[in-house]
């Protein structure tokens, strides 16, 4: 078992390395100058020199990448190239916005799409038909505007809850849990469509399976055969989809981020869109892959939990 | 696409999607007023007659607004899905079907392009190449590219080794004419899934992008936009939230409900046989019988969609006895034990019949449902799979253990642990300690069997325990039966086409062909003289295999010896009126095919043949 955690971890920190390398390159070969982008197209040459060569972009690629890894992997990610400021310390603030709207909405969204899905794969048909309704609705709702929906119907028509804005835990738990409501649902809901779905489709499958025949007629008892034994045969492509989700919340997150105001890593990235400032998307890409990685390892650590198989062999 | 009007969500989604492509082709001359007039005059005045959307903030008609920006928006659906589908069709295929290396590698790098985050690349793009345009949408159709990909590429693995591809390989087509001829024909159906599914979620990103202020650069029109325009007045006038986000709300759906409605057309319906009861009232009160009979079936029959699958079976068994269900694959042995269980799979339905343990009725699912492992075990064909593979063997014994006889955790695993060493396991805390993957065949089918007497049952019904172990291990677990009856005196029901086993075991037989019972009594008395034709077949093929020299048995007049029985057995909704096996059987006359032959009682067998029947004149 530990030998499986250490190989994980080691190919997830080689792909932690491609990624950064490929997002630091795909983001150095696009179309277009960073000067031009910057110091707008009416600018002298040897501006544009000045800068590039201020910035670091005249030196070759592999340099660069070199210099911004060595320091990326002590959480320095440079300067802003707008406001100067170093970008570690700014987005360090960020991350526990971002880390609680998105860990909150994955598991409201499990919890949510699981026990839909269950009750979808061990009820009748009109049950069924129900959830499917409500797993189309949930997937082709988008994000920003049930967010906004749900501004206009707690917060401005029935105001309950904050309709925008973040207050760290530390500062009152009761208030960062108001403050996120809202946006943890406005995120959950598509992702719960997803897991219920799965859940529903990989149950029903482990439902047909001989044993659960033989232990229907053996007489345990239902609540634990579909509970106990099915839920965690079906467990691992369930898990697969909650990895699936977080990796989609996250890219939600910077729509939520906006509609709700939060001041996270994803509303960094889209201001840093506005004003060109190239390195702080860039650090953020490498934030949200840190992310990624992180919990697909724990997803990998659970399914060892729940399959034998993987932890003997 | 024959199969779509079938599906009318599916067609409802097809139509939305065709109409909004018309509207976006033909806007300029839809839209009942210029896109980017302002009349601040009635600016947020709401849905009325000159403006059936309302008005947004600056005086533009949303309706309008809506229509011509459904141009841009679809553009940059389908440029995202364009991409998607070639580039990922393409890698997919490369992967695919060249396999080997090209596939490792290729499928490495679709992981990799996976695992980037899109959006923050799409913002990267946008903050380079600003005013928005196609670019971030091409760019998010290449980072979506590998979802497709994998597709293609399940696919083509799988179609390069069917056999009419090695045919055509045999033939000398070069690999891209066989990719472009056979595979890319069968890649089709799963990418159009795909790439409706795709569609949906590239429409969300593009009014996503476009409500960040990513889109084209105002005032030009879009939908993602036009939730923008309305958001900052959210306060004021609510009202024109609603049509941008609904009008994508329902184009997401219409894409979903397309992919759906395909995929099913595709795949068949998903039809997994599922075992778990359906819940039900309880019914009639009990009826006392006095009966000294354990288990006592009347008259059961089963239904499926094709027809019935058993009719009228009944039998009962005593305390201790060992009834055998013999019979060639198909002729209902299963589903009478599965339908006295209560546990027939999904789409079979006990359509009569009535169940009746230690003289109670317990033909109501409820009542049924707390006599199965307390009363009656069950031991299944194959036990490599009928035990839950993330439990260990020792947890699930434990489990039922608990279940059945409300005892606490440590006596629980006593109990276990004595059970695993009733059923002759050598070292059963060993075994106890391992999961079902671990264990040979021969021990699984131990542990069942331990399972199957958690609940100390009177009856343990075994539908064909040995067929799948090798045949010294059928010998131990046939043996370890017998010292169970007699160690315990449990009653056991026992599906076999096993003639030896049926000797060695059983105490009287029942033979079961095409969902009827054709013959029964004391297996002695059926090893002696069998009446039916039918039994006389399989007695003289099991004897034919065992011992080439022996005479078949006869009846009355001389019957050619039968070795094996011609034919087959008829399928269920194609039974014959009159005798079942007429059409199999050497003795078969006009008589036999007349009308359905009655279960006649002669001496101590009971059998359903005309020949073994009293002759009509004889009867009154």
């Amino acid at each position: 078992m530990v030998t499986v955690i250490r190989r994980r971890l080691v190919s997830s920190v080689l792909l932690l390395l491609v990624v950064s390398l490929v997002s630091f390159l795909l983001i150095s070969l696009l179309p277009g100058s960073p000067a031009v982008v910057i110091l707008g197209p009416n600018a002298s040459a040897a501006q544009y020199r000045a800068l590039d060569h201020q910035l670091g972009l005249d030196r070759p690629l592999w340099s660069q990448y070199a210099t911004w890894l060595g320091h990326a992997v002590h959480g320095d990610f440079g300067s802003s190239w707008v406001s100067g400021q170093p970008i570690g310390q700014e987005l360090a603030q960020r991350l526990p916005v971002t880390l609680s709207l998105v860990l909150g909405a994955t598991v409201l969204a499990a919890v949510l799409g699981v026990a839909l899905g269950v009750q979808s794969a061990i009820r009748s048909r009109s049950a069924r038909g129900a959830v499917d309704v409500i797993s189309l609705a949930g997937a082709a709702i988008p994000g920003f505007w049930l967010g906004l929906l749900l501004v206009t119907a707690f917060a401005v028509a029935w105001p309950v809850l904050p309709a925008t804005g973040y207050v760290a835990f530390a500062a009152g738990p009761l208030s960062w849990l108001r403050s996120l409501i809202l946006p943890w649902v406005t995120l959950a809901l598509g992702g719960s469509a997803l897991i219920a779905k799965q859940t529903r489709d990989s149950l029903g499958e482990v439902l047909g399976r001989p044993f659960v025949r033989v232990y229907v007629a053996n007489g345990l008892s239902t609540r634990s055969i579909v509970y106990r034994h099915a839920l965690r045969n079906a467990a691992v492509p369930i898990l697969t989809t909650v990895g699936v989700v977080f990796v989609g919340l996250l890219s939600g997150s910077v729509l939520v981020e906006s509609v709700f105001a939060l001041p996270g890593l994803g509303s960094a990235a889209v201001n840093a869109t506005t004003s060109h400032d190239l390195p702080v998307i860039q650090a953020v890409a490498v934030w949200f892959t840190v992310l990624v990685v992180v919990v697909n390892l724990l997803i990998d650590l659970a399914y060892v939990r729940v399959n034998p198989r993987v932890r003997i062999s | 696409m024959r199969t779509v009007p079938r599906r009318p969500l599916a067609a409802a989604g097809a139509c939305w999607l065709l109409l909004v492509t018309v509207v976006a082709v033909f806007a300029p001359w839809i839209a009942p007023y210029g896109s980017e007039d302002t009349d601040l005059g009635v600016a947020l005045t709401g849905p009325g007659r000159a403006h059936p959307l309302g008005v947004d903030p600056l005086g533009r008609d949303e309706l309008s607004r809506l229509i011509v920006g459904s141009r841009v928006t679809l553009a940059g659906v389908g440029i995202a899905l364009a991409v998607f589908v070639v580039v990922g069709v393409a890698a997919g295929l490369v992967a695919g079907y060249l396999g080997g290396r090209t596939d490792r590698v290729l499928t490495r790098v679709l992981d990799l392009v996976l695992a980037i985050p899109a959006v923050l690349v799409l913002l990267a793009v946008l903050s380079l190449a600003p005013g928005g345009g196609l670019v971030p949408m091409l760019a998010f159709g290449v980072l979506s590219a590998p979802v497709s990909a994998r597709v293609v590429r399940a696919t083509s693995l799988q179609v390069r080794e069917e056999l009419y591809i090695a045919a055509a390989r045999a033939f000398g087509l070069s690999a891209v004419q066989i990719v472009l001829r056979h595979v890319l024909r069968r890649v089709v159906n799963p990418t159009i899934v795909q790439a409706a599914i795709f569609a949906g979620t590239a429409l969300i990103v593009q009014t996503g992008l476009a409500f960040l202020g990513f889109g084209p650069r105002p005032p030009a029109p879009s939908w993602g936009g036009s939730v923008q325009d309305a958001s900052e007045v959210i306060n004021r006038d609510p009202w024109l939230l609603y049509p941008c986000g609904l009008v994508i709300a329902l184009t997401v759906l219409a894409f979903g409900l397309v992919g759906d409605g395909l995929r099913d057309a595709s795949a068949g319906r998903w039809a997994t046989e599922r075992y778990l009861p359906s819940r039900s009232r309880r019914g009639a009160a009990a009826e006392p019988d006095a009966a000294a009979v354990l288990l006592s079936v009347r008259d059961l029959t089963v239904d499926a969609p094709v027809g019935p699958l058993i009719q009228d079976v009944s039998f009962d068994i005593a305390p201790g006895e060992a009834l055998a269900l013999v019979g060639e694959s198909g002729c209902g042995k299963s589903i009478t034990a599965l339908a006295t269980l209560g546990v027939l799979p999904a789409g079979l339905r006990r359509v009569s019949g009535t169940i009746t343990v230690d003289g109670k009725d317990v033909t109501d699912p409820a009542r049924l449902a707390a006599v199965r492992g307390r009363r009656i075990g069950y031991v299944c064909q194959e036990p490599m799979t009928a035990l839950d593979p993330t439990f260990t063997v020792h947890a699930q014994l434990a489990e039922a253990v608990r279940h059945h006889r409300g005892v606490g955790r440590a006596e629980a695993g006593e109990i276990a642990n004595t059970l695993l060493a009733q059923v002759r396991i050598p070292d059963p805390t060993a075994v106890a300690a391992r999961y079902p993957h671990q264990l040979s065949g021969g021990l699984a089918q131990r542990a069942c069997l331990a399972l199957a007497l958690a609940g100390d049952p009177a009856l343990l019904i075994a539908d064909e325990p040995t067929t799948a172990l090798d045949v010294r291990v059928q010998a131990e677990i046939l043996a370890l039966l017998h010292t169970l009856r007699r160690d315990r005196g449990l009653a056991v029901l026992l599906i076999t086409h096993d003639w030896g086993v049926v000797a060695d075991q059983c105490d009287r037989a029942i033979v079961l062909y095409a969902g009827q019972i054709v013959e029964t009594g004391p297996v002695e008395d059926l090893f002696r003289g069998p009446r039916h034709p039918y039994t006389q077949g399989l007695l003289a093929a099991s004897r034919s295999l065992a011992d080439p020299d022996a005479a078949p048995p006869r009846i009355g007049v001389a019957a050619p010896p039968l070795v094996t029985i011609p034919g087959v057995v008829p399928p269920p909704g194609h039974w014959p009126t009159g005798c079942r096996f007429a059409d199999r059987c050497p003795h078969a006359a006009p008589a036999c095919r007349a009308e359905p032959i009655e279960l006649h009682r002669d001496g101590p067998l009971a059998s359903r043949c005309v020949l073994s029947a009293p002759a009509p004149t004889t009867t009154r």
